[in-house]
């Protein structure tokens, strides 16, 4: 079938398309930055998913299927024109896909949607709503952008749409909200406190998204690969050294000493932990990861 | 953290590798549960346990080999003691060893060093969901259905029951688990507590700050009598009306209601351990 993936620039987005040309699809691409080296086949038109070529994609390619992913993670970025992309992009793609008859649509969405608080459940299940926006409003637009995708089940019944709330995702791209906060060879981390992480091998990331679309996948689903690891092992099995900052001073010593700087509200996910259940999608996609934990690990540490 | 200087027994973690948990290679378990933490808390829990307070257990035995049960007992003394001990005894008594897993107040998760310390020891937020998941991944779940109503009771109270909540046997219900009835004396007379401050204890985020009598936050060295009676079943799913739910409740509160009576005549000397029957 022919797939249409939004932020097919990405990392993520550049596994992804790999994945389905390995498993015999046709793949176009939509994203504001460009692909150099995209594998021949892969047609990757350089623009706004909010713009007019963008939906003329859809009117030529007519393609059977969309991957979402064209959404503005960085959470140091604030901005009007983040909200902008992560929710009038995802409305045009919703759009354009019920006005082009696409038949499946994949939201890649992301488990920070349940937020980390002290008294929240580990193994989240899809059924709960998001609390984490009073600890960390810099997170609402990405929040609405899932629940409006969401809506589609209802607006659009003849488009089968899948919510997938992805863990972590880690790997040999050093790419990613886990990767960036371990960037550094010095990992801030709050005194106290050793939460559980739970990631996924990007290749496995990739593979799970393509497997959504093959078993056509209809609601939302957690997405996460091995059992979780602590902080701590963590950040002693990919060679950095942890820096326990005391709660009452995490905030001013971010940005100095050498350490990375965080959003305000990112404090409460190195303190509490963000754990989902993705039996539902294991069963409904046959999925299986192919990486453990330690593998995962292994992979971003010797990545150059 | 400063635990991690604390010496391990290594007797104690070799109970800790009989464990039947899904450590991972690291010797963490899905819900964060670390072996060398296990290992170093059950060191100085089992110096406590033995030496300081000198436990007693009796019918240990109705303690499941394996398989998911719900050990539900009177909770007395300030401080939480009697969970310590209820953990102690099912891991150096029962063979192969358990591990008892309790629900914690919310606002120990949220305090530094408490909140890294209980997850690993196997002690997650007191939440129904991870009381649910537990049960289904063939747990040994602990609960004191008086909650922090239980351990507010002043040393006059000792020994008294308080109302037991109603969520314990739904859940029970919901996953086919057996409740465990069990009781332990000791507690209040570890912890005398002659007043609960509120209003300080609201300052940091804690139900209450108990105070005991000489003033001290230490508990005095005692003896404590923990009796296990026979597993009780009960028929249903959890969607029950109350009243039968209360009903069901009630029969496990007389049960450790019996029990209390009979560890009190142990403790007190009036009763002679081989004729003690715990059914």
């Amino acid at each position: 079938m022919t797939v249409l993936i939004t932020g097919i620039s990405s990392k993520l987005g550049r596994l992804v398309a790999k994945e389905l040309l390995a498993r015999e699809h046709e793949v176009v691409g939509i994203d504001r930055r460009p692909w150099g080296d995209a594998p021949e086949g892969v047609e990757v038109l350089q623009t706004d998913i909010r713009k007019r070529p963008a939906e003329d994609i859809f009117r030529t390619r007519r393609p059977t299927a969309v991957v979402h992913m064209a959404t503005v993670t960085h959470l140091m970025q604030r901005s009007a024109d983040r909200f902008r992309v992560n929710l009038q992009g995802t409305r045009a793609v919703v759009q354009h896909c019920d006005t082009y008859g696409v038949e499946q649509l994949v939201f890649v969405g992301r488990h920070t949607y349940y937020g980390a608080a002290p008294d929240s459940p580990l193994y989240h299940t899809e059924d709960e709503p998001p609390m984490g926006l009073a600890s960390f409003p810099e997170l609402a637009d990405l929040v609405a952008a899932d629940l409006y995708a969401g809506s589609a089940l209802w607006r659009f019944p003849k488009l089968s749409t899948a919510v997938l709330r992805v863990c972590y995702v880690l790997g040999p791209s050093k790419h990613g909200t886990l990767a960036a906060y371990l960037r550094g060879p010095r990992v801030p981390t709050v005194l106290g406190f050793d939460p559980l992480f739970q990631f996924i091998h990007e290749n496995d990331a990739a593979r799970a998204i393509a497997s959504s679309l093959e078993a056509k996948l209809r609601g939302v689903f957690n997405v996460s690969g091995p059992p979780p690891t602590p902080l701590s092992v963590v950040i002693e099995q990919t060679g950095r050294s942890a820096v326990p900052v005391p709660a009452g001073i995490v905030n001013m010593a971010l940005g100095r000493f050498g350490l990375p700087r965080l959003p305000k509200g990112a404090i409460d996910h190195i303190k509490y932990p963000i754990v989902i259940e993705s039996g539902p999608f294991r069963e409904a996609a046959s999925f299986t990861h192919n990486f453990d934990e330690d593998q995962t690990m292994r992979d971003f540490r010797n990545a150059r | 953290m400063p635990t991690r200087f604390l010496p391990t027994n290594p007797a104690i973690a070799e109970r800790v590798d009989r464990l039947d948990l899904p450590f991972s290679a690291h010797g963490i378990d899905p819900y964060g549960i670390d072996k060398r933490e296990l290992g170093r808390f059950f060191t100085w829990m089992g110096w406590f346990y033995r030496r300081y307070f000198r436990a007693e257990v009796y019918g240990i035995e109705h303690v499941p080999a394996r398989g998911s049960a719900m050990l539900v007992s009177n909770h007395q003394g300030g401080i939480a003691l009697d969970a310590g001990m209820v953990l102690a005894s099912v891991f150096f008594e029962c063979e192969p060893p358990r591990l008892a897993q309790g629900m914690v107040e919310k606002f120990l998760a949220s305090l530094p060093g408490s909140s890294h310390f209980t997850a690993k020891v196997g002690q997650v937020t007191g939440l129904p969901q991870h009381a649910e998941r537990l049960l289904q991944d063939g747990r040994l779940l602990m609960v004191f259905p008086e909650g922090a109503r239980g351990t507010a009771k002043l040393h006059h109270q000792s020994d008294s029951l308080v109302r037991f909540g109603t969520g314990f046997m739904r859940l029970a219900l919901q996953t086919g688990s057996p409740i465990v009835p069990l009781a332990v004396i000791g507690a209040g007379d570890a912890f005398p507590t002659v007043a609960n401050l509120y209003k300080l204890g609201k300052l940091v985020g804690a139900p209450y700050i108990p105070i005991p009598r000489y003033l001290l936050p230490i508990p005095r060295p005692t003896t404590f009598q923990i009796l296990y009676s026979a597993p009780m079943r009960f028929e249903g799913d959890g969607t029950e009306s109350d009243d039968l739910v209360v009903g069901y409740v009630e029969q496990v509160r007389l049960r450790i209601h019996w029990l209390i009576e009979q560890g009190r005549k142990l403790r007190e000397g009036k009763l002679d351990p081989n004729d003690l029957e715990v059914t």
